[in-house]
């Protein structure tokens, strides 16, 4: 099956410093990809190249069988309506109401009346878990946590088949982390998302993920399931997994 | 795949037959809608989805909003050709119809304009009280500063000496000069009229050294400095850098603020000379240039015009100034919430509240030295 996310040879750069070198990677239909590697590894860089927040210095990016690099703004625009994308802390338009924010790419891009958009702007504020009167607030008005459930309202807001997520448990309390990655999968699972997720939450990795791509040494070293993880030989991926911390969240996982 | 259609079958009797097909997402709703609308609600109606290749939560939202405003006015909603994912779909649309609010509760016009203007006059009378709880704060700080020079931070007041003050004289002079050029032809096309273009080197030396030089360095300080200083303060208040140095024992007045209000109460009396010397010889130039005022004459009337008072007067003023613009853009700076967007309001307001102040004091210190007789 042709993959949602191609990348081939990708070589991304600031000034001297390379990220990523011959980078390559797959991203399936409708799977849980979770990102994982060190700080400054690149893995927000890898995110934000993807959708075209900086430009590969080489390398062929696919979305959906499209070269973007290619593609005219027509081409581009559309498969820009089938992706969402949840920035760290929901990116959402401070002057706007959450309701207001999630109805912007509906009358931006679809032209849909405002009843029609008030009331799958309603639905959606209902899908990831926010109380009724969370739609009238302000962002700065609402918690962390309701902030990211706003910003993935609102990465959902035309259907997408595809969302990027950029650690969307950091910052969240455990419980918080734990509803989120819920919803998550949940989403993911009737609405056939596909879903790349950059964290560092092992939890989450543990818990909803169907397959983890590690960034190291500035290429994917290696992608599969969590079983595979644990039987890695490599020494940063034996600290990562098998970690104090790594060993809590399986025992939970377990218990 | 084929966008999405819908095709309203005739009243058999038994109800309305629709039959839905094609895609039923997001890029299609908005027509669907329409259509859907059209329908004259209370008929029984029975949907045929067998013809549906794809559907999501916007296509699922529409077919569970028709059939629940069938059912709530009594009629009879049946659906035909269901598969297992449109039910999942339709179910999970169900369980998430909760309306929701979209924008915050509008109050009656009249009731926001008053509450607006109380609001604002509220708003007003808490700043002016904080400005005067600052500036005895500030006052305070300062005496303690002179009691114990030791605490005085000698490096940043040498850096934002130069940048408040040295960076600014490009401009500073550029205006000045720019200003008595002006002053010069404006005046002397006035005076011609009575064959006393000479006066002009009067016009000039008086206006320059009592108001404009000062004035106009006072306006472009508050709006490069004072800015700055509500910029640098308020990023930090953001940044939590300011609760980090309350927490280490620093005192953000004796740090941040005396520095920057020293800086500018010790530099600008030096830029408003620098715009006098400016203002004047921008003057000369263009009595030169357009009167056949030469410089030596220029010079000889100037010392006619003018007495040491004219200067001092101007110069007086410039200490007192750089006070105001300094304190406010502090002030602002320390007054700014969490949010990067307070700190863009904040800055408007510290330029706004500094150049009233700078002027409200001007026109102060005109009745005071009209009073005094200098």
């Amino acid at each position: 099956m042709e993959p949602v996310i191609r990348i081939r040879g990708l070589r991304t750069q600031f000034g001297d410093q390379v990220i990523h070198d011959n980078l390559d990677l797959d991203v399936r239909k409708a799977e849980i990809l979770g990102i994982v590697g060190g700080s400054g590894t690149g893995k927000s860089v890898l995110l934000r190249t993807i959708i075209g927040l900086n430009h590969p210095t080489a390398g062929q990016i696919e979305v959906f069988g499209q070269d973007l690099a290619q593609a005219n703004p027509a081409e581009r625009l559309a498969v820009e309506q089938r992706w969402g994308v949840l920035f760290q802390d929901g990116a959402l338009f401070s002057s706007l109401t959450v309701a207001q924010n999630i109805e912007v790419p509906m009358k931006e891009h679809l032209g849909m009346p405002a009843r029609l958009r008030d009331e799958i702007a309603a639905l959606k504020i209902a899908m990831v878990g926010l109380p009724p009167e969370a739609g009238s607030k302000y962002p700065s008005e609402l918690s962390g946590g309701m902030r990211k459930r706003a910003g993935l309202a609102r990465s959902l807001a035309l259907d997408p088949d595809l969302i990027f997520l950029d650690e969307p448990t950091a910052g969240l309390d455990p419980i918080g982390a734990a509803n989120f990655d819920q919803l998550i999968r949940r989403l993911a699972d009737n609405l056939g998302l596909t879903v790349f997720m950059v964290t560092h939450d092992l939890d989450s990795l543990n818990a909803i993920c169907d397959r983890i791509a590690v960034l190291a040494e500035k290429h994917v070293m290696v992608v599969g399931p969590m079983a595979d993880m644990l039987r890695h030989e490599h020494p940063w991926l034996r600290e990562y997994f098998h970690g104090p911390r790594a060993r809590a969240a399986q025992r939970q996982e377990v218990g | 795949m084929a966008d999405g259609w819908l095709k309203v079958g005739a009243d058999g009797g038994d109800g309305l037959v629709l039959q839905a097909g094609g895609s039923w997402d997001a890029r299609n709703v908005t027509r669907l809608d329409l259509q859907l609308r059209d329908i004259r609600p209370g008929q029984d109606l029975t949907v045929n989805l067998d013809q549906i290749e794809r559907l999501d939560t916007a296509g699922a939202w529409l077919l569970f909003r028709t059939l629940k405003e069938c059912r709530n006015l009594g009629g009879r909603a049946d659906l035909a050709g269901l598969t297992p994912a449109i039910e999942a779909m339709l179910e999970q649309v169900a369980a998430n119809d909760i309306p929701a609010e979209i924008e915050p509760p509008q109050t009656n016009a009249l009731v926001a304009v008053v509450e607006h203007i109380g609001a604002g006059a509220v708003d007003v009378a808490m700043e002016a009280k904080q400005q005067i709880a600052f500036l005895g704060l500030l006052l305070e700080t300062l005496a303690r500063t002179i009691r114990h020079p030791s605490r005085l931070r000698l490096v940043p007041l040498v850096h934002h000496m130069e940048k408040v003050g040295f960076n600014a004289l490009p401009i500073v002079g550029l205006i000045s000069f720019l200003i008595g050029v002006v002053l010069a032809f404006q005046g002397a096309t006035q005076l011609q009229r009575f064959g006393a273009e000479i006066f002009v080197v009067n016009l000039i030396a008086v206006s320059v050294l009592r108001e404009i030089a000062i004035l106009l360095t006072a306006i472009v300080v508050a709006g490069r400095s004072g800015s700055a200083f509500t910029a640098e303060i308020g990023s930090m208040v953001v940044n939590e850098e300011v609760d980090a140095m309350r927490t280490l024992g620093l005192d953000p007045m004796e740090v941040l603020v005396l520095p920057r209000v020293l800086a500018l109460v010790i530099t600008l009396p030096l830029l408003a000379f620098f715009a006098d010397m400016m203002g004047l010889f921008g003057g000369m130039l263009m009595c030169w240039g357009a009167l056949d005022i030469s410089p030596a004459l220029y010079l000889e009337r100037l010392q006619g015009a003018i007495s040491p008072w004219s200067f001092w007067v101007g110069i007086i003023k410039a200490p007192f100034f750089a006070f105001l613009i300094a304190m406010v853009g502090c002030l602002e700076g320390l007054r700014v919430t969490r949010s990067a967007e307070s700190v863009g309001r904040q800055t408007t307001r510290s330029v706004v509240t500094g150049i009233f102040l700078v002027i409200v004091v001007d026109a102060l210190f005109s009745i005071f030295f009209a009073a005094v007789g200098v």
